[in-house]
């Protein structure tokens, strides 16, 4: 396979997470490449954002390795610091400061830059609210005055501060309208391409599977039972795998990307 | 892989009309600040060309200083190109140019003495509709009990137990305890002074009036209004907050009678007994002391009680219960309901209601004392 030689900038191996008697995940094993976007699916409860918290250093697991780069996400160090500006994280409602303004919470990350002028940084963070789409005056807005969907936006511009090469995005278009959301789509594939992002991206909406991933990794029995295309996922022989990509919902979807790329 | 080092290595070559400024290195946000300032120092007096040939790495940060760099250049009237420009790049830049912010401006806020006035305006005007609002909220508390009290079946008595429990019986070791105290403070520091006067005898009146007219039910009330006020507005504030509160109104429940009349009203009930308790702890409090520093027996402490002071003492005191339990319920409740959609607001009003409730049971407490000195009782 050639998927061995690619260069894997994050690799899970044997991962055990539990809380309690609880086992979220075990014997996970989990392989992203440079500059793909990966789409993580599963059912509700098979332990999505748990995965993306544990590989972000966030949760500890009881047993397994995550490399990042090839560093240990759980060891200390300097090594392991330098890790906090190559990735970024968009949690599900953005997870915005709330005494800070729009402006000063993707300012955050570029103060840690040494030697970047405050009036740069200030036109910097102005460029990252236009680039995810907010109006130029949301910059001087709190948190607690934006809309979900703008919250988001927002989050998404603070992760990307520093342009980091692994972005993370739990739920991008959970609460977005179809309108935002492909937008939001066309964003994070733009900024993909143009920035050669790698993203890992956890969602529960088909239509971002099939417009932007580039491969899908299903969680399902504590693990995670397939990866590899959308072509791939409709040839796997798994109930749940079936009714996923076979629904109703994900005819639908797909019927539409179909047509969408013959115009 | 030194993401935390990088390094621009900047050329100027000018031949003729055209200057080729050549970078090589990484073009990013770590170096961008270097690079601001030397762009700074460019003419654009002929045309200016970019190579890109030795970049190894550009970020948005490059691209928005070298996107800032063609906008100034064209607003100068210079021309302006780019050489060696990888694919990816261009992609970058594109986006970039496309997203480059206009500025806005926002309105100006006035400033100097008229800011000054128009936030005293402001003030004045707020602090009125709050008032105005208490008063709504206190009638639209009277018209639901009026409603309860024709349709008992609507009554919600379970939930009235339930906050007589919460606002009573749990505050009565707190209230206790501080009467307590507030009876051995009075003792002690009253005993000191009347002692020099030989009048030892009178700090049984000194702390029997003080007590039960004014201390016994104001410091009960204050305590009430810090536990039970910030309580309302929280457990209000967060119900209104997860849109419960709308939710009750879509099934037709009214939270008037649902949350507002079992919560005030078991303040109601419960405020005066627990003044009543913080009366006798104390004189209880005050009697210990009496006793240990002055030597005035409990049986002497009694008789003089009941000849010194009238029962009119207490009664000055406890009328005062249903007044303040009004107020603190009324302003935890109100407070509860101008909770917004997210936490900042319910804690703000949370510490808010406190403040309010306090404020206004001493205020009412003062109210109380002029009335009742004019009117002679």
């Amino acid at each position: 396979m050639s998927e061995a030689e690619r260069d894997a900038v994050i690799r899970v191996r044997g991962l055990k997470t539990q809380f309690g008697s609880h086992v979220v995940h075990e014997d996970l094993d989990l392989d992203v490449y440079r500059g793909e976007i990966l789409g993580v699916v599963g059912g509700s409860g098979t332990g999505k954002s748990v995965l993306l918290r544990t590989i972000t250093g966030l949760q500890t697991p009881a047993a397994g390795e995550i490399e990042v780069f090839g560093v240990d996400v759980l060891g200390r160090g300097a090594v392991r610091d330098s890790l906090d500006d190559r990735w970024g994280v968009m949690f599900q409602d953005g997870a915005l400061f709330s005494s800070l303004t729009v402006r000063e919470n993707i300012e955050v990350p570029m103060k840690a830059v040494p030697g970047l002028a405050p009036d740069i940084r200030r036109e910097l963070a102005d460029l990252k609210i236009s680039m995810v789409g907010l109006p130029y005056l949301a910059g001087d807005l709190y948190p607690s005055e934006l809309s979900g969907g703008m919250r988001k936006r927002a989050g998404l511009a603070r992760a990307l501060a520093l342009d980091p090469e692994i972005v993370f995005l739990d739920e991008p278009t959970a609460g977005l309208d179809p309108i935002g959301a492909a937008a939001f789509d066309t964003l994070i594939r733009n900024l993909s391409q143009s920035l050669g992002l790698t993203v890992f991206l956890v969602t529960h909406d088909l239509d971002t599977l099939y417009a932007i991933c580039d491969r899908i990794a299903v969680l399902s029995e504590r693990r995670v039972l397939v990866t590899g295309s959308l072509a791939d996922m409709l040839e796997v022989d798994d109930p749940w795998v079936r009714e996923y990509f076979h629904g109703p919902r994900a005819r639908a979807a797909f019927a539409d990307t179909a047509t969408g790329t013959e115009d | 892989m030194a993401a935390r080092q990088e390094r621009i290595e900047f050329g100027l070559s000018e031949t003729g009309a055209e200057a080729v400024l050549s970078l090589s290195g990484a073009l990013s946000i770590r170096t961008v600040s270097v690079l601001r300032q030397r762009f700074a120092a460019l003419g654009f007096d002929r045309s200016l060309v970019v190579d890109l040939a030795g970049v190894e790495r550009i970020d948005t940060a490059g691209a928005w200083l070298l996107v800032d760099l063609e906008a100034r250049a064209q607003a100068a009237g210079g021309s302006f190109g780019l050489r060696n420009v990888s694919d990816t790049t261009a992609l970058l830049l594109d986006n970039v140019r496309q997203a480059r912010p206009e500025r806005e401006d926002r309105p100006a806020a006035a400033r100097g003495i008229q800011a000054l006035l128009e936030q005293i305006g402001r003030a004045v005007v707020g602090g009125l509709r709050y008032f105005a609002d208490l008063t709504g909220f206190l009638g639209l508390f009277l018209a639901r009990l009026g409603r309860v009290l024709r349709h008992p079946s609507q009554f919600r008595l379970t939930a009235l137990v339930a906050h007589c429990e919460d606002v009573g019986l749990r505050a009565v070791p707190i209230v206790a305890l501080m009467s307590f105290l507030i009876g051995v403070v009075l003792a002690f520091q009253g005993s000191e002074q009347l002692r020099q006067f030989g009048a030892e005898v009178f700090v049984v009146d000194l702390i029997a009036i003080s007590v039960l007219r004014e201390l016994g039910i104001l410091l009960t009330a204050i305590i009430v209004a810090g536990r039970t006020a910030s309580a309302f507005t929280a457990a209000i504030g967060s119900m209104k907050m997860r849109e419960e509160i709308d939710a009750m109104r879509t099934l037709g429940l009214d939270p008037g009678v649902m949350l507002f009349v079992p919560r005030i009203l078991a303040l109601l009930l419960m405020l005066p007994i627990l003044g009543l308790i913080a009366d006798f702890m104390g004189l209880f409090g005050g009697a210990l002391m009496a006793w240990l520093e002055l030597g005035i027996s409990p049986s002497m402490f009694v008789t003089r009680l009941i000849e010194g002071t009238g029962v009119g003492h207490l009664l000055v005191g406890l009328v005062k219960a249903p007044a303040f339990a009004l107020i603190i319920g009324v302003v935890g409740c109100h407070a509860g309901m101008q909770v917004k959609g997210n936490a900042e607001s319910l804690g703000r009003m949370t510490s808010g209601a406190v403040v309010a409730a306090i404020f206004a049971v001493i205020l009412a407490d003062a109210l109380f004392s002029v009335f009742f000195a004019k009117v002679g009782i």
